[in-house]
């Protein structure tokens, strides 16, 4: 929040617009459904299971604001990276 | 490839383009002046002494001929050039308030399926050349009026008057232009009231600019004027001195690529008296 919130004590009508924009478009922006980040995650796991082994249970995800554009920020928790990268199996 | 230019004080100054500039005017929310800035603009342009297509890509629902006063002379519309009844050029109405202002209508009997987003691109690219403005007015929504209205052009003007629903509107529409690829984007924050800003009532330019991070170009205060130029069918920009009037004075400079700073209602919400005194100054300075 900008420097107007220390002038006003009360929210005006102006800042409760304001915020409900900023919430509103962040949603409006991402419009992604629960349902769906989780089955990003559950892919996520299964993709970087071929190469590391991960702690499933610590992973975090988010979908973050930045300016116009909105930004999918995963944490994983690596445990071991496996030695040997599966083949490609069609080749 | 022309650029008619009449000698005026800025003519030389300006940018040697000569290329067409297809330029759409969206909102995505209905009745926060598309058309009334389309007109305006348009007349603008022309009396800077440049050749516009103003063209009204509201099929079914055509208004800009009402607001630029110019109903009463149509014959063929934009349809009717697609689909071959007429050539381009006699689809055109000229203005003959302002030289080298001309009115490309909408078809008001037919639908928005009347015609395909290629058609509309085609119908832009025959302009281009022979014109150095085209503003097209596009209709309100995200479907396919507003899709078809986008595909011609290369720029676009963002309209969103300081409210909640207009802003959302407007940020779903510049989503939508970034995803189309247009290179420019800019927004018009219209029917601003600084006395309401001030008093933190309504949102400011200012968290307006700050919550849809795109480039602004544009302030219109709200102005009474504007109704009535509406009511007469003679846009401002032809006649009047208003506040909105210099508002599309100083908008249709900066499309020319003028260094003109934004207006100063940012400054007067935030400080009040001392930036009125600012403004008056400046005021002073820049008509003399």
């Amino acid at each position: 929040m900008g420097f107007l919130d220390r002038f006003f004590r009360k929210e005006t009508p102006r800042q409760s617009a304001r915020e409900r924009l900023q919430l509103v478009l962040i949603h409006d922006r991402a419009d992604i459904s629960p349902d769906t980040m989780e089955r990003i995650r559950k892919d996520l796991i299964k993709v970087i299971n071929n190469y590391m082994v991960i702690n499933e249970e610590g992973i975090e995800m988010d979908l973050e604001r930045d300016g116009r554009s909105v930004a999918l920020v995963a944490s994983i928790p690596v445990i071991e990276v496996k030695r040997k990268h599966p083949r490609k199996r069609d080749k | 490839m022309m650029s008619m230019k009449k000698d005026g004080p800025s003519a030389e100054t300006e940018e040697s383009r000569m290329e067409t500039r297809v330029i759409v005017v969206t909102s995505g929310k209905g009745g926060v002046g598309k058309t009334t800035v389309t007109a305006n603009l348009s007349a603008r342009l022309a009396m800077e002494g440049f050749k516009v297509v103003a063209m009204d890509a509201d099929i079914g629902l055509r208004n800009l001929d009402v607001v630029m006063g110019l109903e009463n002379r149509i014959v063929y519309n934009m349809v009717d050039v697609i689909e071959g009844t007429c050539k381009l050029p006699q689809a055109l109405v000229r203005d003959k308030r302002v030289e080298n202002l001309f009115l490309l209508p909408a078809a008001q009997t037919r639908t928005k399926d009347a015609v395909t987003s290629d058609e509309m691109k085609g119908l832009c690219d025959s302009l281009r050349g022979e014109y150095d403005f085209v503003l097209v007015d596009s209709p309100a929504g995200i479907e396919s009026g507003f899709r078809n209205a986008s595909a011609g052009a290369d720029e676009a003007l963002v309209v969103a008057t300081p409210e909640v629903s207009s802003v959302r509107d407007a940020d779903r529409i510049i989503g939508l232009l970034e995803s189309f690829g247009k290179r420019s984007i800019n927004l018009i924050v219209n029917r601003v009231r600084p006395d309401m800003v001030r008093k933190g009532k309504m949102l400011g330019v200012s968290d307006v600019r700050e919550i849809l991070a795109v480039d602004m170009i544009g302030i219109i205060p709200e102005d009474e004027t504007v109704v009535v130029s509406t009511n007469r069918g003679e846009p401002l920009a032809l006649s009047n001195t208003s506040p909105a009037s210099r508002a599309f004075e100083k908008i249709a400079g900066r499309i020319l690529g003028r260094d003109i700073p934004l207006q100063d209602l940012d400054d007067l919400e935030e400080k009040g008296l001392f930036a009125n005194f600012i403004k008056l100054f400046g005021r002073r300075e820049g008509r003399g």
